[in-house]
């Protein structure tokens, strides 16, 4: 498992973070319960196994939505 | 294509306002209707793109959102060719969201400050030696870094070499400089203001003093509190059961105009960005005052808070206790303050501390053993005697025979609120030293003002003896003083306070007290920022700063009351609403997206206020 902090564009409304959420649940290999979106900062942080998914399908599903990935960052 | 349309919003909106007008202008002022028309349909579609991008997106993660709502009332109104108000829905939708934003940047700029605080770059040492500039992301523990003049310190380390002076006022509050040389700790974020220092990295990025400090402020202001996650879970189903209830009202009524205008007028917005504004804007003036709130829940709580409980070294008095009272029984050899002073150095209780600096230059003597006797003092072999140091109860204990005179010094010594340091060599009096703290400064009228606030029980716990903490309690007004506390008795009283029922805050500097902090609903750490306290606590007055105290316990209860506003305003607004579709003729899809978007704006600027909060002034 491992660690992802997640920088995003200023997130505006709170059902932004939710389709967010969403999105990052909806990839196998997130562990669901990490998931956690924090609207005010607009950060993503999340843990992920990653023989299962890499950093960059997670970014890619964040960014189909339409919103920017500024820095991320993995521990 | 998708993300450009997102990312040109704002001009679409814009756009779509200028069509609006050129229609309403054709249409009302020189009734060209098919100008008219043509304004209206394209302002609709243009407007209503990027909203259905969102919602399609919203969708395919199973989520039914707002977007979700609007774009089908708007797609309705197209159909049945009501363009005036699908431009006008999807403009105010859109320009509401703009505001929206701009908003919400104001009411988050405080943390944003905090943030921005952050060291960007180092100056590395490579393999050759040199120098090299680096992002501060590439630093690891053990780097070689050189700080100059001027520049932010970017990470938790210890110099190496040079001198220079420091400003710490980002971490601790206090913006006096600082002086640092060989061997002294440097933390991230603070200014180096003059000279230039060698540092070795010892922590870096979110280890940092600094960068745990970001993560906590960064945790809290997106916390939720119990009810914030009840709006959710409501919100979840709610906006799915609007849908459900538009598409019932139409198979019923087969009115689609009433159906649609359902949709618009059910829209939750101002209830899910009620609460969290509130909760960032009062997180946000805390962290500039130097009052670190650990979330919703914190706020909560400390808002409802009926007592307090106070250690008193370090929280109530200043923590640099002096020795005030001497008095010596019998003649004594040189050797005896030498004991003392020997036997003291090994302890790092802020008494042995106050009674090393009082002796000052005196010989030391090798400790053959020593016992530390918990709540009583030290016992210890010293040179071949037998040295007790410590309160009365250790002399009982060490069965020394205390004469009249020393009882009535001791008696003494209490009443004017001295602790006592006793030293006993083979079972006879020495010396007693009488040892006392300097009150804070305006702790007094801070503690008149968190009654003021509602504050009923002030309470004091503390270790010395009881004379002592009467003394104190006396004077700057607690209604209850408990001396001889270990602290697990202080812990044991702090839980039976709370069975009895009370909202309990804690107030100590953390060092000695993390049981009663964890215990109490909130634990407040008095810390110079640096301690492990910022992690046990719920709350951190920076700086160690006392009459931050009333400012915070205040905030809480504006932070509070504002977001219980914005609950009643955005339920309020949604009810209203909802009832005037079927109770007036007036109401349709414009007004109902007008005073929508004019809901989330007032709860924004309502939220807005918290930044400007300060404690007004009170009659004490």
């Amino acid at each position: 498992m491992k660690k992802a902090t997640i920088q995003l564009e200023t997130l505006a409304c709170p059902s932004c973070a939710m389709k967010i959420e969403g999105a990052a649940k909806s990839l196998s290999g997130v562990d669901k319960d990490s998931v956690k979106v924090l609207f005010n900062a607009s950060k993503v942080k999340l843990d992920f196994d990653d023989s299962q998914t890499s950093m960059k399908d997670v970014e890619k599903a964040i960014t189909i939505l339409g919103y920017e990935v500024i820095k991320s960052q993995v521990k | 294509m998708q993300r450009f349309i997102l990312g040109k919003k704002n001009w679409i909106a814009l756009i779509s306002g200028m069509l609006i007008f050129i229609g309403f202008v054709s249409e009302l002022g020189f009734h060209r209707e098919p100008i008219a028309f043509w304004a209206f349909a394209i302002a609709s579609l243009m407007g209503v793109a990027p909203i259905a991008i969102q919602a399609y997106q919203a969708l395919r993660v199973k989520v039914v959102s707002i977007d979700v709502l609007v774009t089908i009332a708007v797609m309705g109104a197209f159909l049945i060719k009501n363009l005036e108000e699908s431009a006008v829905v999807t403009f105010l939708f859109l320009f509401g969201a703009y505001l929206e934003q701009r908003t919400l940047n104001k009411t988050r700029s405080a943390i944003k400050e905090l943030t921005e605080m952050a060291p960007v770059s180092a100056l590395k040492q490579m393999e050759s030696g040199e120098f090299e500039q680096v992002e501060v992301d590439e630093v690891d523990v053990g780097d070689i870094l050189l700080v100059k003049t001027g520049a932010k310190v970017p990470v938790d380390g210890t110099v190496l070499s040079g001198e220079g002076t420091i400003n710490e006022a980002s971490i601790t509050g206090e913006s006096l400089p600082v002086t640092k040389e060989k061997g002294s700790g440097v933390y991230a974020g603070t200014i180096l203001e003059n000279g230039t220092l060698q540092i070795l990295a010892d922590r870096v990025g979110e280890d940092t003093t600094f960068g745990k400090i970001i993560e906590l402020v960064e945790e809290a202001q997106d916390s939720k509190s119990e009810a914030e996650r009840f709006i959710d879970r409501f919100s979840k189903y709610y906006t799915p059961g609007v849908l459900a209830l538009a598409i019932i009202v139409w198979l019923i009524s087969r009115d689609v105009e009433l159906a649609i205008t359902i949709l618009v007028l059910g829209c939750p917005g101002a209830l899910v960005i009620g609460v969290p504004v509130s909760n960032v804007a009062g997180i946000g003036n805390g962290a500039r005052h130097g009052v670190l709130l650990k979330g919703s829940e914190v706020i909560h709580d400390f808002s409802k808070v009926d007592t307090m409980v106070f250690d008193k070294t370090g929280t109530l008095t200043a923590g640099n206790p002096e020795v005030a009272d001497k008095e010596i029984y019998g003649d004594h050899g040189k050797e005896l303050l030498g004991y003392l002073a020997s036997i003291e150095k090994e302890s790092d209780h802020p008494l042995a501390k106050a009674v090393v600096n009082y002796l000052g230059d005196v010989p030391y003597y090798e400790i053959e053993k020593t016992d530390v006797i918990k709540g009583g003092g030290i016992v210890a072999l010293i040179d071949g005697h037998r040295v007790a140091v410590g309160n009365p109860a250790l002399m009982d204990q060490e069965q020394v025979h205390l004469s009249e005179k020393a009882r009535k010094d001791i008696a003494r010594f209490e009443a004017n609120g001295n602790s006592l340091v006793l030293t006993a060599v083979d079972g006879e009096l020495k010396v007693i030293l009488g040892i006392r703290d300097q009150i804070r400064p305006g702790v007094k009228e801070d503690l008149k003002k968190l009654k003021k606030l509602g504050v009923k029980n002030l309470v004091v716990l503390s270790g010395d003896n009881q004379g002592t903490v009467d003394l104190v309690a006396r004077e700057i007004g607690l209604t209850e003083a408990h001396g001889h506390m270990l602290p697990e008795d202080k812990s044991a009283y702090i839980q039976d306070l709370i069975d009895k029922g009370h909202m309990v805050a804690f107030v100590g500097d953390g060092v000695n007290d993390s049981p009663s902090l964890a215990l109490a609903q909130i634990g407040i750490a008095m810390g110079s920022g640096t301690d492990v306290a910022i992690e046990t606590s719920d709350l951190v007055l920076m700086n160690s700063d006392f009459s931050l105290l009333p400012h915070a316990l205040g905030l809480t209860k504006a932070t509070a009351r504002n977001m219980r506003q914005n609950i009643i305003i955005a339920v309020g607004v949604v009810l209203v609403l909802l009832a005037s579709v079927f109770l007036s003729e007036w109401m349709n899809m414009s007004i109902g997206m007008l005073v929508h978007e004019a809901s989330i704006l007032a709860v924004i600027l309502n939220g807005m206020r918290l930044l400007s909060y300060r404690l007004k002034k009170f009659n004490l």
